[in-house]
């Protein structure tokens, strides 16, 4: 197998998946067999195609000519390969999470759920390898399409009008807004395959870079930039594998990868940083976390809360790329990554509790962790790694984006980290405090076959594994983060020694 | 026998309508007006073929030569209008057969044919004809037939709305072709002629006449109504709506871009050598007028309980979209426009199409009664489903591939309003397009339809290959944008800017 | 000034009438509701242009053009194919005028009216009531 041949089967592979998922529709254990095979070995090949990159490798595979000059293209970069191996492996643990829950909650529609996954993962796949502009935008699209399913998934009217919210908030900004911007792109530059030194460097200069900029950050909806962030607490109605995948990882990350590849790929960060006012990204992303921050402090409503954090989690992203310094895009990059681990624990456990205990509420959590004490620790390590400490991976992101924006001279960006850093301790640990230090409350008798105060009943086995694994996860990024930050300094152009060297670093703080 | 093909395009069908009458048995009628409109099919594409290898053809009737015979002349742009009027023709006709059975008085079946004929020998001739006059004839031609036609749908399940929608369609389009007469007689008054060629050349020396530009204006205004461009576009939602589902299927395809196409012929060809867009307002007056259509239709059409009525706003809008891209003038939005009048023309078809399905199974193409007909009609509904997603523009479809175009040609001009107008027109459609497919598949049908299933594949082979020609044309749009290149370069070339 | 404007109206008393007509005939299809009285405005509009054409073919002592063997000097003859253009417009406007008024029968029947505001009142009834 070449590189080359890896890029279709990326795509290709869960899509196949897909059809047998349907084809076995009848026979529940199969059918998951299935979904556990195919996400392991796109798995396998993200993998296989991972020390190529690392190595300097830029396969590159041409799907379908579509007009004259533009093409549908698969290009594989140290970004790209990022993206696609979180997601890839993510998906996984996912699967083993959804059986146990879809299972133990008796979800209908099994089949047409895992079917969509398997397509979502395939358009997010799409999304990774994007060659050029448009080749991303066509998977963007198909991911908003394929996940709205997975949104109502529940059929009910709430779900419904959720999925309105849902589709409404995506498809107006993308369509109005993103493609307008490519299409600008298009007739400016003539060409939309991304380029280090960006598609728009030398072709646009002012206050147009600033229009463009914006047409492209707030076409990004599932960036969740505020205020085209609603979509993500109301998607929050599905079924918790969905929120867990895909509106911790696929979904979400796929909007900031955008955001990083348009700053990187499109613009260039020698044309933002030679334009002035350019800036104005930043504020809007650290308005964005301290007011999601703030939200989230409100809620009560377990997924809900995690939403929100998502909301200012994301920011960080977009804020990292903004700085527009090289260190601060590594830390970007790794944010993907490492909010995805911790982020799709938190949501892991937030499943497990309502699959074991039927409670979503914050308020009611008193005491859970006597009772799931495995869900309620591996919950420990993904908030940790929300708020930013050692030894979980959430601190080294968080500090990248901190000395980028030291390095700029980016005060506001400093103080922001700081603050936000604080909020999320103030709304994550109190769960915690909650469920290891006070009492159970009792009165959560109402399913009947509530077990007794001290008796300890997780949720079912692969739920717990998938949380655990994730849970571990997070902690090895902490000491092991050579892969995504090898590929996230291949991509700022930084050299080696500056990698081994921010590697040392991070090492040496801990 | 080759060369004689132009003729054959169009004496085929004329000749086979009254044959129609004759035979009255009606398999036969149905077997000898599928080998016909075949055969037109097959020609039209032979008629692409040569016209893309070796340039224009014409054809001069009964030999008389160009300015005192009538010539039929066939460059890019008309052979794709041939192309499309006969493939949808073809298409339509067999999907026709059950549908028909079922809306149409037994007894008349075969006057349906012979009327369907005649109108399908109408729009080819307007199309492949040189001289303006005769396109009158063939204009009228059309119309006379379409009335009929839609006046058929006040037939066996009792919609006697049809005849009042016929009968203003017979009013308005009347006064639209008269308007074209007119238009064409001043024209004549001052150069003497009929023959588009010798007008083009005739008609700058005396542009500056009044008579000529009040020409010109009783040509856009009578052309302007045909298209059922805003603010003449009342009698369409009415004729589209009542009309048998078979003939608003052909109809809603082919009937408003033959009018497109004569909007062209006059402004590109006809008053080619004038640069209009220059020295008249008529840019402006098309580009407001395409904005209002875009808008307006797809604003109505998010209100419309009946669907055949939406899918006729949404005609509005999409016609509107065309219109746009002549006014912008530059080689990118004028491609659009023709790439557009191709893509809409298969998507607007197969949507036709399925509505008609869902008529015969359910007596109403009302959204509520479209609720769960995604699990009873899955092939009828996914058909719907892909075509309308053409309709949105979704990336990976043929509309797409136009939008993309028109957008870029708006930019092209500096008009980035006008690029974020049609993408918010794009969003209408969304909204439109995506109730029906809630309806389809999110809903409980109120009542069980038990009757309620998929067409034969007399019904939903030719809805989908339509629909998957939808697919194919915004994957692989290498032929059709590089026809309509070549047609917009050919079109403007005229235009000494 | 004003023989000018007599020479005006009487040079041109064709067009003016032609104009008159159409206005009249325009004026009638978009007033009445009666439906007969559409298609008579109609036939009115219509026949305005067979005037505006016939009236452009005339040329002042013009004769009919028939070719006469034998005769060597060139008569005026005035321009025939106006005449004959107008032969089409006048079948296809009776074509019209047959299918408008068939229809009108229908509608008769169907609707137990031919006022278009009664139709349309019927039509709303109809509508409101399922």
């Amino acid at each position: 197998m070449t590189p080359e041949i890896a890029l279709p089967l990326m795509l290709i592979t869960p899509i196949l998946g897909g059809l047998l998922i349907v084809a076995a529709g009848r026979h529940p254990n199969l059918r998951e067999t299935i979904t556990l095979v195919t996400a392991v070995s796109l798995f396998l090949i993200t993998a296989f195609l991972t020390p190529h990159i690392l190595h300097g490798a830029l396969p590159e595979h041409v799907l379908v000519e579509m007009m004259p000059g533009m093409a549908l293209t698969l290009k594989a970069d140290p970004l790209g390969i990022v993206f696609a191996l979180v997601a890839s492996i993510l998906w996984i643990i996912n699967s083993l999470y959804s059986i146990g829950y879809m299972r133990k909650n008796g979800e209908k529609n099994q089949t047409r759920f895992y079917l969509c996954f398997a397509l979502a993962l395939a358009s997010v796949m799409g999304i990774a390898l994007a060659g050029n502009m448009l080749t991303l935008f066509i998977f963007y699209e198909a991911l908003t399409l394929v996940t709205y399913p997975l949104v109502t998934h529940a059929g009910t009217k709430k779900a419904k009008k959720a999925g309105r919210t849902y589709l409404g908030i995506l498809l107006v900004s993308s369509i109005g807004f993103q493609m307008l911007a490519m299409i600008w792109t298009w007739s400016i530059s003539g060409t939309l395959t991304f380029s280090p030194e960006g598609i728009l460097a030398g072709h646009v200069e002012g206050p147009m870079v600033l229009i463009l900029l914006a047409l492209y950050m707030f076409g990004i909806g599932k960036a969740a930039l505020m205020p085209l962030h609603r979509w993500l607490p109301a998607a929050m109605v599905a079924p918790t594998p969905v929120s867990a995948l895909l509106h911790a990882v696929a979904v979400v990350k796929a909007g900031v990868f955008t955001v990083v590849r348009v700053v990187m790929h499109v613009f260039g960060l020698d044309l933002l940083n030679a334009t002035s006012n350019s800036n104005w990204l930043l504020y809007v992303a650290c308005f964005t976390i301290i007011t999601a921050s703030v939200i989230a402090l409100h809620q009560n409503n377990l997924k809900r809360r995690l939403a929100y954090s998502t909301v200012s989690q994301l920011s960080y992203v977009v804020l990292g790329a903004a700085i527009l310094a090289p260190i601060s895009m590594v830390g970007a990059v790794m944010h993907i990554v490492v909010h995805a681990f911790g982020k799709i624990t938190l949501f892991f456990a937030a499943g497990a509790i309502y699959t074991a205990q039927h409670k979503t509420l914050v308020s009611e959590l008193d005491g859970i962790g006597r009772i799931m004490p495995w869900t309620m620790g591996a919950f420990t390590i993904g908030a940790i790694s929300m708020v930013g400490l050692p030894p979980t991976a959430g601190f080294l992101s968080k500090w990248f984006i901190l000395q980028g924006a030291m390095e700029t001279g980016q005060s506001i960006a400093v103080v922001v980290v700081v603050i936000s850093t604080l909020l999320n301790a103030a709304y994550f640990l109190p769960i915690v405090y909650r469920a290891f230090f006070l009492s159970p409350t009792g009165n959560s008798d109402t399913t009947g076959d509530t077990p007794t105060q001290h008796v300890i009943s997780e949720a079912p086995l692969p739920m717990v594994i998938a949380l655990s694994t994730t849970a571990a996860c997070t902690l090895l990024l902490f000491f092991y983060p050579e892969v995504p930050l090898t590929l996230a300094t291949m991509l700022t152009g930084t050299t080696n020694t500056v990698s081994s060297g921010v590697i040392n670093l991070a090492m040496e703080t801990f | 026998m080759t060369a004689h093909l132009p003729v054959l395009q169009v004496v085929l069908p004329l000749m086979a309508a009254p044959l129609c009458v004759v035979i009255r048995q009606l398999t036969l009628v149905r077997l000898f007006s599928l080998v016909v409109t075949g055969t037109a099919f097959l020609i039209s594409a032979t008629l692409l073929y040569q016209v893309n290898t070796a340039g224009p053809i014409s054809y001069a009737i009964g030999n008389w030569p160009a300015p005192y015979g009538i010539e039929y002349r066939i460059d890019l742009l008309n052979a794709v209008l041939l192309f499309i009027i006969s493939l949808i023709g073809f298409l339509v006709l067999i999907y026709s057969k059950n549908s028909i059975a079922r809306e149409i008085t037994q007894n008349r079946l075969y006057l349906f044919h012979s009327l369907y004929l005649l109108c399908m020998t109408g729009l080819l001739g307007m199309v492949i004809t040189g001289d303006v006059f005769n396109l009158f004839v063939f204009l009228e031609i059309t119309a006379l037939s379409s009335y009929a036609l839609i006046a058929m749908g006040g037939g066996r399940l009792g919609n006697p709305q049809a005849l009042y929608a016929a009968f203003r369609y017979l009013i308005l389009g009347t006064l639209g072709g008269t308007f074209y007469i007119i238009g064409v007689g001043l024209m004549y008054m001052m150069t003497g002629a009929l023959n588009m060629a010798d007008l083009a050349r005739l008609l700058p020396s005396v542009f500056d006449t009044t008579t000529i530009q009040a020409a010109l204006g009783f040509l856009v205004v009578g052309i302007t109504l045909k298209m059922a461009l805003f603010p003449l576009h009342m009698w369409q939602a009415a004729a589209y709506a009542r009309a048998p589902s078979t003939v608003s299927s052909f109809l809603a395809a082919t009937a408003t871009k033959v009018a497109v196409y004569v909007q062209l012929r006059m402004i590109f060809t006809v008053f080619g050598q004038i640069p209009l867009f220059r020295d008249t307002p008529l840019d402006e007056i098309l580009i407001v007028l395409a904005l209002s259509s875009m808008i307006i239709g797809s604003l109505s059409a998010v209100y419309q309980k009946d669907m055949r009525r939406m899918l006729a706003f949404s005609s509005l809008a999409q016609i509107g979209y065309i219109v746009l891209g002549i006014g912008l003038n530059n080689a990118t939005a004028l491609s659009a426009s023709i790439v557009h009048l191709f893509n809409h023309a298969l998507m607007k078809s197969a949507l036709f199409m399925a509505l008609g399905a869902v008529f015969m199974s359910t007596h109403s193409v009302k959204r509520g009664a479209m609720r769960g007909l995604g699990r009873n009609m899955p092939i009828t509904m996914a058909a719907f489903v892909v075509a309308g997603l053409s309709l949105i523009g979704v990336p990976l479809t043929s509309g797409f591939i136009s939008k993309w175009l028109l957008v870029q040609g708006a930019l092209e001009s500096g008009m980035w309003p006008v690029a974020l107008m049609i993408l918010v027109s794009s969003l209408l459609s969304i909204i439109y397009i995506w109730k029906v497919v809630e309806a389809a598949y999110f809903k409980k049908p109120k009542r069980a339809l038990p009757k309620a299933r998929d067409p034969g594949p007399t019904m939903w082979v030719p809805m989908w290959i339509l629909a998957a020609a939808s697919i194919w044309f915004g994957v692989d749009a290498g032929t059709t944008v590089g026809i309509a290149n070549k047609v917009a370069e050919t079109l403007l070339g005229g235009v000494p800017q | 000034m004003s023989t000018d404007l007599l020479e005006q109206v009487s040079g041109h008393f064709n067009y003016w009438m032609a104009v008159i007509l159409m206005m009249v005939g325009l004026y009638v299809v978009l007033s009445r509701h009666n439906l007969i009285k559409k298609l008579v405005g109609l036939n009115i509009f219509q026949t305005s242009v067979f005037i505006l054409y016939v009236s452009m073919g005339k040329i002042h002592g013009g004769i009919a053009p028939i070719y006469v063997e034998g005769v060597t000097e060139q008569p005026v003859f005035s321009n025939p194919v106006p005449h004959v253009l107008m032969l089409t417009a006048i079948v296809v406007g009776i074509a019209t005028t047959a299918l408008g008024l068939s229809l009108v029968v229908l509608i008769k029947k169907t609707f137990n009216t031919i006022e278009e505001d009664e139709i349309q009142a019927s039509l709303d009834k109809k509508r409101r009531k399922p």
